[in-house]
This record gives C-alpha cells, structure tokens and sequence, in this order.
C-alpha cells in the first residue's frame, strides 16, 4: 500500500506541474497563434480596396471579411457611422452608397470600389449643416444620439425616395431605424419639416 | 468568422466556373454577411456576382422576367411590375426594411436563410444548420414555427414576402450550371418541404446560378391583396401572410390565388380553397368558407395554435380587399 500512495503523490505533483504550466501559456500561445495564423493565411483573403467616401478616395488593404463600416471607423476614422447591432436590424450604420441607403455593417468592404459612399460625415457643406440635421437639432429629433447619424441619413433618403406624403408613410419608410429613447416623433417632424421645402 | 478568398465574377461562365459546394455566391450580402459573422455559414471563397447577374426587367407579351441581381426596391417601383403584377410590389414592400431592400437581389431573397432562432443559435441542436443534430424548436420555442407541412426534423418557416407573391402567381425560376444546363423550376416545386433533408430549402441543384424568375402576365393585375401579420407593424417577420388574388368577371370568381407566408418549410398555396373559390359568386360568405376550409385541418405545435385564427382572418380580409381593391 506504501507504495501505491508513493506512485498517487508522484502522479499528483506530475499532473498539478502539467495544469499549472498549460494554465499559465495560453495567453500567450492565443497571441503567437493569432500571429501565425494571419501570416500563413492564404494572400487572397487580404485585398487591396480602392474605396471612395464622401468624394475622397483611399486605397487600404481589406479582409475579405472587413464590412464597409469596420472600415469606416476603424481604418478612416469616420466615426460618425455607428455600429449598432452589427446584424442589419437598427439601422445605426446607414449610408449612402451610390445615393441610395444602404446598411454598412452588411456591406463587404471588397464589394465597394467603384462606388461612392456617404457617411453622416458628408452631408454638412463645411460648416453649414445639411437641412435634415437642422431639423432634427429644432424638432428634438434625438435625445441620447446614438441611433441619430442612421437616422439623419436613412431621413434624408426617405425626403429624395419622396415617400413623405404621410406620417404614415413616412413611419413605414423610416422603420428600418430602431430608435431606444423613442425620438420617434422629433424624427417624423424633422423629415415633414425638411420635405416641406 | 472563417478566413475566404474573394472574386469578382465578370460574367456567369466565370462565375460558374470558380463555384464549388465550399464557394458561395454573394449578391446584397443582407443574409450571407450575417451567416458568415454567426459562423453558420463556412465558405472558403465568396464570388461576386453583382455584375455577372441581370439586374433588368423585359416585358414580353406573356411573362415579366426579372434578372436575378434585380435589386428588391426595383420590384416596388417599376413601371412594368406595377401595372402588370403589382401583388409583387405590394408583397416585397411588406418586408424587411428600405435599406435591406436597396440591397438585396431577387434570387438571393429565394435562397434566404430560414429566421428560426435555433438555426441562429449555434449552441443549440439545428437539423438544418448541422444535420441529424436534432430540432429544438419541435418541443421549444416554436410560436414563430410552422402550421403546415413540418415534420419532427424540422419546423421552421421559409421568411419571404416576395416569395409568396411569387408562388400565388404561378412564377417560373431559371438557373444555369457549369455544363451551360438551362435549369426551369416551376416556383412551385423550388422550396422544399423538410422531409429528410431539412438542411436543403430547395431543388435548385448544386453549383447552379439563378439567372431570372419568370412571371406570367395574367389576369390578377386588378383584384389583389398582400396582407401580413407581425409582431410590430413594419420591419418584422411574418407569424402569417397571406397573398391573394382574383379573376374575376363581375361577381363571379374565374379563378382564385392563395399563398402564405410564415405557415411552412416553403411558400404555401391553399389549393382547395382556390378549388372551392372558383366558379363561386364573391361574397363574405364565400371567402369565410373559403378561409375555413384553408384553416380546418390544420395541427399546430406547443406554441402556434394561436396562428390559426390569425391566419383564417388575414385569408378572409386578403380576399375581402382583392375583392374590393
């Protein structure tokens, strides 16, 4: 019996020795495999992307996965485009793409050269605000703000699609922008006021 | 999300040419995007097919043909589907949002993903997503589920509005594969029903590219309705849909259409109603009937027999209003 408790205490210390060493690489072993894994990936996944928004252009390297507003945000610092629920279903990352609204965070950034992008950012002419984004700042259009940028844009291509013959219309054409502090009613104002002109 | 190459096909031989079972075309992006960041969806390359795909509507003298890159707003506004089949626009403006629908191509809204929550969730057990896995909606949560046409392997629900429209006006699905095959479908038999394969939702075969939809122009241009019932007003799944239209001569009914969204694996005609419907004078008795008949035999799961008398009143207001309209 000695000795079968011998050979348990030796396994313990083997075993406790091996846990404790794995626990303690994986931090860095996560890291070293991220490195390897990005240099060994086949170069097809990395393209070069031309892409132009609000009339200037960039040439960058994109992931074949990067979506038109990573890039947006984390490669031109444009972050007036909001990610909200990253799905396709709030409407926070509406843009314009080719003048017509469309949701960023569902857009391949490899899938855009060759069209023109506009962002919250482009609207303004200098220092003189895009009408819409006056009204919304006259008719309290937001409170906390967030959902603001993809509304403004989503409201501006409602106004040009023309559907703002009615409140309703106007609702139905606006439901694709989830709004959590219920601004609704600033924002339908805001797009009469503009469409009014 | 798993690393893939990138292509942009010229035209469809190129396009055909790059696609295999681990390739996946990609259009609007609005479904494939999100199933690409669940990981449900695993290609090893996207192809392009933004330019390799019609994006044009011709009117001949019997059908409408819609590229397949025909982007879903396009269905909304267009002279030619306004005056000819207008149930389409009123159908595809009933879903998703302006945005999804400035994206979105029309082939790529027939092969959209079911929205059951399971086939979202990768944690859970999903027939469709990882066959013979099992379905948790069979005994879980299954209001948003079938009514119709299930089976224990699987109970979720095709969630087109376009397709509805599609399948009450008797549209046609051409494709083409690598051997230059032209491929006719008749929309009727595209979608699938679960049966032992619930991980396929059609018969398009595989590798093969949706080059445009048919539909015939008939006589259901005048008397139509698209009514859909959700859990908010606008921007949501249908639990019920309903698309109907008629042929009419004064009172009388030539012929009848009926299809539903959000009750089945696919688009899903009411044949016996529209058998009972012809030849019947239009009245609130007729279309009541007709609703019951649709409706009598119907088994819900645990969770959807509240769908039921939803479903026998959008198909009794659908046909009241294509009357009326």
């Amino acid at each position: 019996m000695p000795e079968k408790s011998n050979y348990s205490r030796r396994l313990f210390l083997k075993t406790s020795a091996m846990a404790a060493l794995l626990a303690a690489i994986p931090s860095s072993v996560k890291a070293f495999y991220n490195d390897v894994k990005t240099f060994i990936l086949p170069k097809k996944t990395v393209l070069p992307v031309k892409i132009s928004v609000n009339k200037k252009s960039y040439e960058l390297k994109s992931d074949s996965r990067t979506t038109l507003l990573d890039v947006l945000r984390e490669d031109l610092n444009l972050t007036g485009t909001k990610k909200g629920c990253d799905h396709g279903q709030c409407g926070a990352c509406t843009v314009h793409i080719d003048g017509e609204r469309a949701l960023s965070c569902l857009t391949l950034a490899v899938m855009v050269p060759g069209k023109e992008v506009t962002t919250i950012e482009g609207l303004a002419d200098g220092e003189k605000l895009h009408p819409m984004q006056e009204a919304f700042i006259e008719c309290d259009g937001f409170q906390c703000g967030y959902c603001t940028p993809g509304q403004i844009m989503s409201a501006v291509a409602c106004v040009n699609e023309g559907h703002t013959n009615s409140v309703e219309e106007i609702k139905e054409f606006m439901s694709g922008n989830l709004c959590r502090c219920g601004a609704y009613n600033g924002i339908v104002q805001s797009i009469q006021k503009v469409a009014a002109r | 999300m798993k690393p893939y190459t990138f292509e942009k096909a010229a035209n469809t031989n190129a396009a055909l040419r790059s696609k295999n079972e681990k390739a996946h075309f990609v259009a609007g992006g609005t479904n494939l995007v999100d199933l690409l960041k669940k990981n449900i969806a695993q290609p090893d390359a996207l192809i392009d097919i933004t330019s390799a795909v019609s994006s044009e509507i011709v009117v001949s003298k019997k059908n409408i043909s819609i590229g397949g890159m025909v982007r879903n707003t396009a269905l909304t506004t267009d002279k030619n589907i306004l005056q000819n089949t207008p149930l389409i626009a009123k159908a595809v403006l009933a879903g998703a949002s302006p945005q999804i629908r400035n994206m979105a191509s029309t082939a790529g809204n027939l092969l959209q993903r079911t929205r059951c929550v399971y086939f979202y969730d990768i944690t859970m057990p999903c027939n469709k997503r990882n066959p013979g896995s099992g379905c948790s909606a069979l005994k879980g949560e299954n209001s948003m589920s079938a009514l119709v046409g299930y089976n224990e392997q699987c109970v979720a629900v095709h969630p087109s509005d376009l397709c509805v429209g599609l399948a009450a006006l008797d549209a046609e699905v051409f494709a083409t594969s690598e051997n230059k095959k032209k491929i006719k479908i008749p929309f009727k038999d595209f979608h699938k029903l679960p049966e032992n394969t619930p991980s396929l939702d059609n018969t398009l075969p595989q590798n093969a590219l949706i080059t445009h939809i048919e539909i015939p122009i008939g006589p259901f241009s005048k008397n139509f309705a698209y009514v859909k019932l959700r859990e908010r007003t606008s921007y949501a799944f249908a639990l019920v849909s309903v698309a109907s239209a008629l042929h009419l001569e004064g009172d009388k009914i030539i012929e009848a259409r009926l299809a539903s969204g959000g009750v089945a694996h696919k688009p899903w005609r009411w044949y016996e109603a529209e058998n009972y419907l012809k030849g019947k004078k239009a009245s609130a008795e007729t279309f009541a009937k007709a609703a019951s008949i649709a409706t009598e035999n119907i088994k819900p799961l645990s969770k959807n027999g509240y769908k039921i008398p939803m479903l026998k009143g959008a198909i009794e207001t659908a046909l009241q209003n294509s009357f009326k309209s």
